[in-house]
């Protein structure tokens, strides 16, 4: 434990902190519609992220989304390392909008780009050791030591034969000033970070308890579903309502931008309502769009040059003189995010301003997107962050779609009202993972070396004309779209990336892991390909092309050697492998995998990944196991088909994903590294799709190139 | 007017006889445990018993459970001491958490009827609660482990 503090003036009376916290200093809930679920009482608020009560109630405010992927634990573990306080004792609460909890980088509070744990680490920590420097404070005023003779352990204030409780000193602490500055924990003396810790949430999950948007419930709420228009950017041109208002529990019915909603007082009346209505819908801009038409025009563009984001040696040139080469075409289908809690908000709307309650990923822009649609200045819109059942990037919309829609209708309603979303809207509503051809020309050498690699991506763009698009450099095209391609880890001499981005009246968003879902596909299927058409084994060709890069091939060892990579297998059972960096963390996964009668069954899948220091192991391999079933429910089975302008599936008997019987065993290996930190929520989807293709390949010959399995097998 | 008994409690509901049994338990009982996710009993996440036999409450009628004991997860042990829900903290298996009172409500049934569970058992009596996050793998060895905790409590 550090001693070394350096003394800081006592100050009289609470001094603000020196981050910026506009509600903190103000000790107050700003939002005048907002009681606020905890008022700030006495005690110490050092910073916006911790409180500790008088009576020993210690409080940590996440500015991030609990969505599974474990945040309420970790960051929980990362302030209760330097408060040195248990965090099984600490009590989490999500914050409201404030930009004390935007991204250190980007002014923005959400939850993504699996950046919660690193980009918050430096602030819990800091907001823990301030926290503790000021009891230490108020303690060695108290007992007229130096506050460097004094310790902690757990909670409590340790000095000769003195002892005191962090509540106890906490009204104390209050008084002094933060200091500038706080040495953090050497990580030698880490008691928490490091180490595997169980979930925080787990007692309120298997009880019930625990909240989520579409559990809230708020005093005259009333409940709606709105129906949609089948086609993407369809309106509405009339409606007869007669039916549906004749419905028991039917409220009122009105007509928003998204289409028309039904009030009722409960959500089956409104479903039922929703039925009933007999509305005509304008098609959208494009109602003959379907999957084939979208391949022919993508197919046209890959036959010309798109703006590269990768061009090394001459790729052209290489291809042409080569010895054996090829060029194959691989193909990605929109994909629902899915998320077993359908999209869903309640938004109250007053003369004061307007209170949401949701589950979102998009704090800060959602607060925009409501505070513009009403006219009102941010900060007399509230969000209430619930848990979600679910995010994978979807509730974190560039439009903040679920959330303004509410608003719209509250407003509209004079009322406090829930929208929620069938699972129908949820599915065939927009915003997927985006469809995408890729044209892949490459190469090998007489001696079967890789020599040219050639590879044209067309897919839409999702940071432009997103809350993100001013990150994009002027005239590149969506550093999304190739993510992982241009920048693929495998070094090979005449290498040349190139896109074309693309626009369709189907809005696409972020998909759990991103562009990589996409490239990593296409890059380790095509790799195998080059393997193959070179007579080396994928795992030596892998080895040779990271020949540079140390950590990537401590990776591929880790799951090449546990999976027993080359060894005899049982009779059917054949291996693929893949390996992506992505968010920070290199991940390689082996499927072992047997094809019979057309079905594919994946019966193990071992996982290394290197993510730097991991702060709770035990999250890390929750991560990835859950990365790898995301990742094989949609290389498997997952598709939004388009006719007509609008998608095909509706909900789980279409859209099928994966089942406990088809669960394959996943080991997971956590590589030991000093590298920078990087993201565990989504690095573990990307590789699965390819390791499965390989491993079907190696089965059958049979090389699939194009997703899901179960459409091209 | 529809009278059931949820979780040993007389409930006077004022619904349509056709409402399914899910949203009367969310929107008229207040009782929120039991989730919504797809309407058709195609994924599990509304999983109720109704006279201790798993049931898919999105699809089952009010009016069909007249007279007959409905249990939700709010039913099992507040603190969690039920032998599923002490092995699924235990092996950290929920994520977002949003299927898992269904989930443990399938697995609760299975336990009762099935104490020691083969893998094909497990298969059969889950294989109809998806989860989005992907917790298979830790929700049949909870299950394994709930069989060692005893299974049902009596």
């Amino acid at each position: 434990m550090s001693t070394s503090r350096r003394m800081f003036i006592t100050g009289s009376g609470v001094i603000a902190a020196g981050l910026a916290v506009p509600w903190y200093v103000a000790g107050r809930w700003p939002h005048a519609t907002s009681p606020g679920p905890l008022a700030h009482g006495p005690g110490l608020s050092p910073n916006a992220f911790v409180h500790i009560a008088p009576d020993d109630t210690v409080t940590v405010w996440l500015g991030k989304s609990e969505m599974g992927q474990g945040v309420y634990t970790g960051l929980t573990q990362i302030l209760a390392e330097e408060l040195d306080y248990d965090p099984r004792r600490i009590r989490v609460e999500f914050a409201p909008v404030d930009v004390a909890f935007n991204h250190p980088a980007m002014p923005m509070q959400f939850t993504g780009g699996s950046m919660s744990i690193n980009s918050s680490y430096e602030s819990l920590r800091k907001a823990g050791a301030t926290a503790r420097a000021m009891l230490l404070a108020a303690a060695a005023e108290r007992w007229g030591v130096a506050a460097d003779t004094l310790r902690t352990e757990d909670g409590i204030v340790l000095g000769e034969g003195q002892r005191a409780k962090y509540g106890e000193l906490a009204e104390a602490a209050a008084r002094f000033r933060p200091p500038r500055e706080v040495a953090l924990k050497d990580p030698a003396q880490f008691r928490y970070i490091g180490r595997p810790l169980r979930r925080l949430d787990s007692a309120a999950k298997i009880t019930g308890r625990a909240q989520f948007g579409i559990d809230v419930m708020r005093p005259d709420m009333a409940c709606a579903m709105i129906a949609r228009a089948p086609a993407f950017g369809g309106s509405v041109r009339s409606f007869d309502d007669r039916a549906a208002r004749a419905i028991p529990g039917v409220l009122d019915v009105k007509q928003l931008s998204s289409g028309v909603a039904v009030i009722a007082t409960n959500t089956w009346a409104a479903r039922r309502g929703c039925e009933a209505l007999v509305v005509d819908w304008a098609p959208g801009p494009d109602p003959g769009l379907s999957t084939d038409v979208l391949r022919e025009r993508y197919r046209a563009l890959l036959q010309g040059p798109g703006v590269p984001v990768k061009n090394a040696g001459d790729a052209t040139t290489a291809l042409a003189g080569a010895a054996r080469s090829f060029d194959v075409e691989y193909e990605v289908p929109y994909l629902a995010h899915a998320c077993m809690e359908p999209l869903n908000c309640v938004a109250h709307v007053t003369t004061e301003g307007c209170e949401i309650w949701t589950g979102t990923q998009f704090q800060s822009e959602d607060r925009k997107a409501v505070a513009a649609l009403l006219g009102l200045p941010p900060e007399k819109v509230a969000i209430h962050t619930t848990f979600l059942g679910g995010g994978f990037g979807r509730r974190a919309n560039p439009r903040s779609d679920f959330v303004v829609e509410a608003a719209e209708l509250a407003r509209a309603a004079g009322r406090p009202v829930k929208v929620t979303w069938s699972r129908e809207d949820d599915m065939r509503g927009g915003w997927y993972r985006p469809f995408g051809l890729s044209r892949v020309r490459a190469a090998v050498d007489a001696t079967g070396m890789p020599v040219a690699w050639h590879h044209t991506i067309a897919a839409q763009p999702l940071l432009r004309g997103s809350p993100f698009g001013g990150f994009i450099p002027p005239g590149a095209p969506d550093p999304t779209i190739a993510e992982g391609a241009g920048d693929m880890p495998y070094t090979i001499a005449n290498t040349r990336v190139d896109v074309h981005e693309t626009a369709t009246p189907v809005p696409v968003q972020w998909w759990r892991s991103v562009g990589h879902t996409h490239t990593a596909f296409v890059v380790n299927s095509a790799l195998d390909e080059l393997a193959q058409l070179g007579g080396r084994d994928p795992l030596e060709l892998r080895r040779t092309l990271l020949a540079d890069k140390p950590r990537h091939l401590a990776v591929l060892n880790a799951a090449a050697a546990r999976a027993g990579w080359g060894r005899a297998r049982e009779p059917g059972h054949h291996l693929g492998m893949a390996l992506q960096e992505s968010f920070g963390s290199i991940v390689a996964q082996v499927a072992e995998v047997s094809v019979g009668r057309g079905a594919v069954r994946v019966h193990r899948v071992t996982c290394a990944i290197d993510c730097g220091q991991a702060v709770n192991p035990a999250g890390v391999i929750a991560q990835m196991e859950s990365a790898i079933v995301f990742g094989l429910s949609a290389a498997l089975y997952g598709e939004i088909g388009i006719e007509r302008g609008g998608a095909v599936q509706s909900n789980f008997d279409d859209y099928r994903v994966l089942r406990i019987d088809e669960m394959p065993f996943i080991d997971t290996i956590i590589v030991a590294s000093d590298g920078p930190m990087g993201g565990a929520g989504e690095p573990g989807v990307p590789p699965i799709a390819p390791a499965v293709c390989n491993a079907i390949f190696a089965a059958t010959g049979r090389r699939i190139r194009r997703l899901p399995i179960t459409s091209s097998l | 007017m529809i009278t059931l008994e949820i979780n040993g409690a007389r409930h006077e509901l004022d619904a349509e006889p056709d409402m399914p049994l899910l949203w009367a338990l969310r929107d008229l009982a207040g009782l929120t445990g039991t989730k919504f996710g797809c309407g058709k009993a195609l994924c599990g996440a509304c999983t109720v018993h109704v006279d201790d036999a798993p049931v898919r409450a999105c699809v089952t009628p009010i009016a069909a459970v007249e007279g007959r004991r409905v249990t939700t997860i709010e039913g099992l042990p507040a603190d969690g001491s039920h032998p599923v829900q002490r092995a699924w903290a235990e092996l950290d298996v929920v994520q977002c958490g949003y299927c898992q009172s269904g989930q443990i409500m399938s697995a609760a049934a299975l336990l009762a009827r099935t104490p020691q569970p083969t893998d094909a058992d497990i298969d059969a009596a889950m294989a109809g609660n998806l989860c989005r996050c992907g917790t298979y793998q830790r929700i049949r060895a909870a299950i394994k482990r709930a069989a060692e905790l005893g299974g049902a409590p009596r």
